[in-house]
């Protein structure tokens, strides 16, 4: 029996199925509604790439924090695309953790990015992630409700009539609050909303030395405003309430007012899961006569690290996650208002997405006031909007957000919550070597 | 009169045992219960009435491949109680019929390591299983699950085994068994009870278990708990859909438990009652 024809025959097979195996590229992602449609739509992706395979692990927000930093850092390569915030890319950046997204296509069109989410996702004028959705804070409220109060929205409010206009709305009887506001612990929950509010006031977390900035009177103010705002005008409960408990007072009509990113807006107006979709508008985040309106700036982006094998499959999923065909192919099969937001200039100028969404040109505004790279209007040492650009800053923002969830649940006074946020910050910094 | 005080201190203990039976189900009923509610109804308040909707389990199955996870939970859990058990039936017997001086030590010394974080040692773990290749392998959470509750299954075998008398064991060795047939063929039938039990608290455990299988997994070996996990979402309303991802998860454990409840109690009271 000849076996030598044989063996190059079976060498042959192997050969031809390990070329025509598909390159997998594992995406870590988390679960919101534009994640799910991207997952629903990408049959149109591995049309045009028959030789990449997706698969995805979708993960709460911050179990997939945890699970990909531990990834990266320990190298384990378990990841080709990760689902990351404009907090970690500069930081990851920095290590080298990720792949510069250089040599896009030509059509996919950098330039076509909205600036400030450009910069903020890029490291000496190089991108090392590509915006998914993007998002800036601003006021959403009841037409009929400040109708009622006798009063007008201005564009630009002042959190002087904020506090005014929350009062005048508060209707105990009715069950409804004035102002609904973050208030649950958590670097990316009330230290979010509340790092915005002090930047609009004033404060700033750090001055030039990284000395904490507690012991301010900007800080005073803002917190002092905000404790005292919510006590007269805020639902009960608020210091357990974070972004979703929120969404759903106000869509069950519950909320006068309320501040938070600028991706609820499409949830607010969509009759099917809102009370009061009809009379709901838009202004710009307040300020206190700083000219400071929060520099809120959020953006989910897709990124890929430096320890992925098929870093060049995953580049191509990246190009078409963000590209403007992907936003065409959301609107071809959904809509135009389920387009994902907050990325481009070219969406932002499409007469039919300003059509389909009523929230495109506040949201557009918001995002063009905000500047990460200037987030108070005092010299600060980072950049950032709703929270420090450095690494210690999960830690630290939690830790101070738990003393002013709790000044909110009136279990410490505002001035207790200051000097220990002080305290602990001061530490925090000194133990990262900081000063 | 003794025998009426006797009949009201059963009624209340029944009343008693109910209460607190039903305290310990009504997550898991509740869990249930959401799962047929819409979104808005979920988060509207505590209510045991729901609209009787099916749409949650519908977009669950259609956002997620629920078979791939559930066989990785069956591999997973069943691999993990069968290993840890071919290796704690034999440590039990060493410890419960050839004791030494320091068997009592080597006992506290297992349990001592459930006392340890689990997250204090998962870099040293993730570095191990990255360089091993076990990272996202069904190999490796059956690896891990069975460290992780092998403690346990001792501990349990061990107090079981201390309930056989020693003489039956001598008596079979003088009959000529050897160390294997004594073990087969005289202890592990008369502690089948405590074995069982100890088999499927030990599926439970492994079913159950989250830290690990989800940090050490990714696409390929991500068990029933990390399908769970994805439906947890940072902007909008999920509690519905993750109820019915979590009664999915839950059921066929459940189901298990449920038809193997004269099993367990027999064995979780084994030498209770003398």
């Amino acid at each position: 029996m000849k076996l030598h024809p044989i063996l190059v025959g079976a060498c042959s097979a192997m050969a031809f199925v390990g070329a025509a195996r598909a390159e997998t590229v594992t995406i870590a992602t988390v679960n919101n509604g534009d994640m799910i449609r991207m997952q629903k739509l990408t049959d149109d992706f591995t049309a045009k790439n028959p030789d990449i395979e997706l698969e995805w692990v979708t993960l709460e927000e911050n179990v997939l924090r945890e699970r990909v930093t531990t990834d990266i850092a320990t190298q384990g390569g378990q990841y080709d695309v990760v689902t990351i915030g404009n907090y970690e890319v500069p930081i990851w950046a920095k290590q080298s953790w990720l792949e510069p997204l250089t040599g896009l296509p030509a059509e996919y069109d950098v330039d076509d990015l909205l600036p400030a989410i450009r910069g903020g996702l890029s490291v000496d004028d190089t991108l090392y992630a590509a915006p998914f959705y993007g998002e800036s804070a601003m006021i959403m409220y009841r037409t009929d409700l400040i109708e009622k109060a006798g009063l007008e929205m201005p564009d630009e409010p002042s959190w002087e009539f904020i506090g005014e206009a929350a009062r005048a709305m508060t209707d105990r009887d009715n069950d409804i609050s004035g102002i609904c506001l973050r208030g649950k612990a958590g670097w990316g929950e009330n230290m979010a909303f509340l790092t915005a509010m002090a930047n609009s006031f004033g404060a700033r977390w750090f001055d030039e030395n990284w000395q904490p900035q507690f012991d301010t009177p900007e800080w005073k103010e803002a917190v002092q405003f905000y404790v005292e705002l919510m006590n007269d005008a805020g639902p009960s409960g608020a210091s357990s309430n974070g972004f979703n408990e929120n969404l759903t007072l106000f869509q069950q009509g519950k909320c006068g007012m309320w501040m938070d990113a600028t991706v609820a807006a499409s949830f607010v107006t969509d009759p099917e899961d809102s009370t009061v979709a009809e009379n709901v508008d838009f202004a710009l985040f307040p300020d206190a006569g700083t000219g400071n309106h929060g520099n809120w700036l959020w953006s989910w982006n897709l990124a890929i690290p430096a320890t992925s094998d098929a870093k060049d499959a995953a580049k191509a999923f990246v190009a078409w996650a963000t590209s403007k065909d992907y936003t065409a192919l959301v609107a071809e099969n959904e809509g135009w208002a389920a387009a994902p937001p907050g990325t481009r200039t070219s969406l932002y100028e499409n007469p039919e997405y300003q059509e389909a969404a009523s929230f495109a040109e506040p949201t557009l505004a918001a995002m063009n006031a905000a500047d990460i790279t200037k987030p108070s209007v005092q010299p600060v040492p980072y950049t950032g909007g709703q929270f420090v650009a450095i690494p210690e800053f999960q830690s630290l923002g939690t830790t101070v957000g738990q003393l002013f969830s709790a000044a909110l649940a009136g279990q410490m006074s505002v001035d207790d919550a200051l000097a220990q946020a002080q305290q602990v910050a001061t530490r925090e910094m000194k133990r990262g070597g900081y000063n | 009169m003794a025998r009426t005080v006797s009949t009201r201190h059963k009624a209340i203990a029944t009343v008693a045992a109910w209460f607190i039976a039903l305290l310990i189900f009504f997550p898991i009923l509740y869990t249930v219960v959401t799962s047929f509610k819409t979104e808005p109804e979920a988060i509207a308040g505590i209510s045991l009435i729901p609209s009787g909707t099916f749409e949650n389990y519908v977009e669950v199955q259609a956002q997620r491949d629920y078979f791939k996870p559930f066989m990785n939970s069956v591999i997973v859990s069943l691999g993990s109680t069968l290993i840890a058990l071919v290796i704690a039936v034999p440590a039990a017997w060493s410890m419960a019929f050839s004791p030494t001086k320091r068997t009592k030590d080597i006992l506290m010394w297992m349990l001592s390591t459930k006392m340890l974080p689990a997250v204090g040692v998962l870099v040293p773990i993730y570095l191990i299983f990255r360089d091993t290749g076990l990272l996202d392998t069904r190999l490796g959470l059956t690896v891990v699950l069975t460290l992780v509750n092998l403690p346990i299954v001792v501990w349990m075998l061990y107090t079981y085994f201390r309930e056989i008398p020693g003489e039956i064991l001598e008596a079979a060795r003088m009959d000529g068994a050897s160390l294997m047939n004594e073990i087969i063929h005289v202890l592990t039938p008369m502690a089948l009870p405590g074995i069982a039990s100890t088999m499927l608290l030990n599926i439970i455990l492994a079913w159950n278990e989250s830290f690990w299988t989800i940090r050490l997994t990714a696409a390929q070996a991500a068990p029933l708990t990390a399908f769970i996990a994805s439906f947890s979402s940072p902007q909008g309303l999920f509690w519905a859909k993750l109820s019915a991802a979590s009664t999915l998860a839950i059921a066929p454990i459940l189901i298990m438990g449920w038809f193997s409840q004269r099993q367990l109690v027999r064995g979780l009271t084994f030498g209770a009652v003398k």
